[in-house]
């Protein structure tokens, strides 16, 4: 087994929004933590992929497997693709020492694009995540993305960013074995390359 | 995954047929199974419903071979009439039916429990509660089946089969397996004879023998465990995952020392004897479980049985709403059944400070692109201009979305093909007045599964009514498995594709074809179909916009925004608020309907829809 967790088991929520690659990043962190911790990871999936919010619980620790889902105000990482889901989640799952990583790009929900529903400032849920906890970070990760072609690489800039905050045993030593337990040959380079952009963004 | 562990528990049982229908949260199981075929020399079938998929297992097992039947819980109802069947005349090689239910409906039209199918039919039942028991129960379940001759039901949860977690494999048995049925012996010769109900009382009989075997060897299953101290002040009983959330909820409020959990992965028929030592052991009892209180009641009779050894009990549960009636469990639900019962304050107490800013909402919708959201767009125009107050009748499908969008031209929604069978039934209603046009929807999956036999119905009996078959040429909502109507199979062979057209001329419906893209043609076809006598299939055949099969961008689309007239909303800002596409967005600051280009897949059928015809597109080259 590891070496100790900050906490055990170590709770981590990753949030978006059905298509931006939530199961993905979920299991790309399982496989980096698997080779030396027990990994549990519960997932919501199918109708809620047609743009509803997603929501991937992973729980990581040194003793056993744990409940695929997280309580209320016990996850200790958040890392958000999305905006208002950083929100949404925080607000029920998040507690005063929660990592908070947010990619700023928004994905303006259904009523949103109609004008029926107010979709709310970057600046307001800055203030509202940061009044529940002060390690809060917003990253570009759909701009870094873009960069390499292709928005949907947002998912592994943030997990780059997760690793980067020191809060988990994984670095780019993990990178590789964790990427191409999930993708095919051709697509690991790219992937590893989005993580590193991440990781580097958060060290900057 | 869940299901990867139940796919590979089976595998190292040896299992040499797999077949299924697609339903989630089940559907990674077949999927995992027909990349292991080729290696492990299997046969794997997506079948055309799940009764014809129980069939088609059965087959094996009555051949000697080891078989497993794959479907969501809805799909186990579809199959029910031969599992009763096959309950009574019961099985050779090892056969096990995977039913995964839905607690919380998160992909379904209901939360039904399968486990009473269980006890309806006197078969042996199994609920892993970890993923590593996912792997193991899947395996023993093949053995116990062999070794009883009966079918066993394995009950897995969209929390398990959809959770992934740390699983340690076995080996794959390296064996040869050779088909053979065998049937020159008497009817109750169980391993020559024809298999068959008949003599019915005798063979029914003989399986609650079985079942009292099953029994006994529940009593010493190593998949029933106690953890706790020796005498609880409070046995928790659960079943399932729901034994993380029970373990999860002790953690949390620190009563590991005073209450004990009693998780049975043998869940019918009850390991009696097992449970009786237990509920000696302490005088309050609750019951942790997922959808109907199954264990709850079966345990109830238990307790009320032997009262006069194990005393008079307290019980907790779904029956006196410590735990909720309905709805998904989680560590939190079973953290407030606990605090009700000790008069804790809760984990909740003191932290009621959250901020008052509030995500938007996050409504389903069908994607960019969707073939769906033109039919829909096409139905709704022409039931509106019609104004006769006409109708569709629904059934299970991604165009279920139609109700959370701005078209909600679906007005009943009950199981597959169900949407065409009440639209046979309301269209026979004119004798009592009744003057609505009468339309029903489904999608070339649902088709094949349920919808032919309601066809032929309102054929026969002269209904009045316009079946729309939305045909994206997939099973899109549970993942793009292949049905009959496709020239591939589960194992990517190329097969005879069956004709959605051709069957319906031959059942002597009228039908035409038409692309939804094209709204005019779908229109006008669908305002002729609506006034004519007699039973008409009209075939919507359009790729899904998220099939692998990769398309080209047809269109680039703008707005011109001179003309745009949203701000004043005389158009009723119809291509934000009916159509709804995620690709157009109402910039609230400009008052113009923009393109959000990043979305759009350039279909181009939002070009045809405004008023003024401020959308315009252009043919990209």
């Amino acid at each position: 087994m590891g070496e100790n967790l900050l906490k055990d088991p170590y709770n981590i929520i990753i949030a978006g929004v059905g298509g931006q690659g939530n199961v993905t990043a979920s299991r790309v962190l399982g496989n980096m933590l698997i080779r030396n911790y027990f990994v549990t990871i519960g997932e919501t999936f199918g109708a809620s992929q047609r743009g509803g919010s997603v929501m991937s619980h992973v729980r990581v620790s040194a003793q056993s497997i744990w409940s695929p889902q997280i309580p209320e105000r016990k996850a200790d990482l958040i890392a958000a693709l999305e905006p208002a889901e950083a929100l949404r989640v925080t607000t029920v799952y998040g507690h005063k020492g929660s990592h908070i990583v947010v990619n700023t790009r928004p994905v303006y929900p259904a009523g949103v694009a109609a004008g029926e529903l107010e979709y709310p400032s970057l600046e307001e849920i800055k203030k509202a995540l940061s009044s529940i906890t002060e390690h809060v970070w917003f990253v570009k990760a759909t701009d870094t993305a873009l960069q390499l072609g292709n928005p949907i690489l947002g998912n592994m800039v943030i997990l780059g960013v997760v690793a980067g905050l020191d809060v988990l045993p994984i670095g780019e030593e993990d990178f590789e074995w964790g990427i191409s337990r999930i993708f095919s040959e051709d697509k690991v380079a790219l992937n590893v390359k989005a993580l590193e952009m991440g990781i580097n963004l958060i060290r900057e | 995954m869940g299901n990867e562990a139940l796919a590979r528990g089976v595998l190292e049982g040896g299992v040499a047929v797999a077949t299924g229908y697609p339903g989630t949260p089940s559907s990674e199981i077949i999927k995992a199974l027909s990349k292991a075929a080729e290696k492990r020399n299997l046969y794997v079938e997506w079948s055309v419903n799940e009764k014809v998929a129980l069939e088609v297992a059965a087959a094996a097992s009555f051949a000697g071979l080891r078989s497993v039947c794959v479907m969501k819980q809805n799909g186990v109802n579809v199959a029910s009439d031969f599992l009763l069947h096959l309950a009574i005349s019961g099985t050779r090689g090892g056969i096990v039916l995977i039913s995964c239910d839905d607690p919380g409906a998160y992909s379904s039209m209901n939360e039904a429990d399968s486990r009473f199918f269980a006890r309806v039919c006197e078969i042996p039942l199994l609920e892993p509660g970890t993923f590593q028991q996912a792997k193991d129960m899947a395996q023993w379940a093949l053995d116990l089946s062999e070794t009883l001759k009966t079918l066993v039901m394995l009950r897995s949860v969209t929390r398990l089969s959809h959770g992934s977690g740390t699983v340690i494999p076995g080996h794959l048995p390296e064996k040869e397996v050779h088909a053979v049925f065998d049937h020159h012996g008497s009817f109750t010769d169980a391993t020559a004879g024809p298999v068959t109900c008949a003599p019915v009382v005798l063979k029914h009989g003989l399986q609650q023998k079985k079942m009292k075997k099953a029994q006994k060897i529940f009593e010493e299953c190593p998949f029933n465990e106690y953890k706790g101290p020796e005498t609880p002040d409070l046995l928790i009983l659960t079943t399932g995952v729901c034994r993380l959330y029970s373990k999860e909820a002790l953690y949390e409020l620190g009563l590991e020392p005073k209450v004990g959990i009693l998780s049975l992965g043998t869940t019918w028929p009850l390991p009696a004897s097992l449970i009786k030592e237990y509920l000696s052991r302490t005088d309050k009892i609750l019951f942790v479980e997922e959808i109907l209180p199954f264990l709850e009641e079966n345990v109830k009779i238990l307790a009320a049985e032997t009262a006069s050894e194990i005393g008079v009990k307290t019980f907790y549960g779904k029956s006196d709403n410590t735990i909720p009636a309905a709805g998904e469990l989680s560590p939190d639900k079973v953290i407030k059944a606990l605090s009700t019962i000790y008069g804790l304050p809760g984990l909740n107490h003191g932290h009621d400070k959250k901020p008052q800013l509030k995500a938007p909402d996050r409504a389903l919708l069908f994607c960019a692109g969707c073939p769906h959201r033109a039919s829909f767009w096409s139905i709704y125009n022409v039931l509106a201009k019609d104004n006769r107050q006409g109708f569709v009748c629904g059934d299970i499908g991604c165009y279920t979305l139609d109700i959370f969008c701005g078209f909600r031209t679906l007005k009943t929604i009950h199981s597959m093909g169900s949407g065409a069978g009440l639209a046979s039934g309301f269209g026979k209603l004119q004798k009592f007045g009744m003057e609505q046009p009468v339309l029903a929807v489904c999608g070339d999956s649902t088709f094949f599964h349920a919808a032919i036999p309601a066809v032929i119905n309102a054929v026969h009996h002269e209904a009045d009514l316009t079946l729309i078959v939305l045909d994206n040429s997939s099973t899109a909502m549970t993942g793009f498995q292949p049905h009959p109507g496709l020239p591939v199979d589960a194992l990517g062979n190329t097969v005879p594709a069956v004709d959605i057209a051709e069957v319906c001329r031959a059942l002597g419906a009228e039908v035409e074809i038409a692309d939804p893209f094209d709204l005019e043609e779908t229109q006008n076809l669908l305002e002729d179909m609506i006034h004519k006598k007699g039973a008409h299939v009209l075939i919507l055949r359009q790729n899904c916009a998220l099939s692998p099969v990769e398309v080209k961008t047809k269109y680039k689309i703008c707005v011109d925004t001179e003309k745009c007239i949203g701000e004043d909303y005389r158009c009723k800002r119809v291509c934000t608020q009916i159509f709804g596409c995620p690709g157009l967005v109402w910039d609230e600051k400009e008052k113009v309907t923009t393109i959000d280009e990043v979305i759009c897949t350039g279909c181009g059928v939002c070009a045809h829809i405004c008023p003024v015809g401020a959308i315009k597109k252009e043919e990209v080259f």
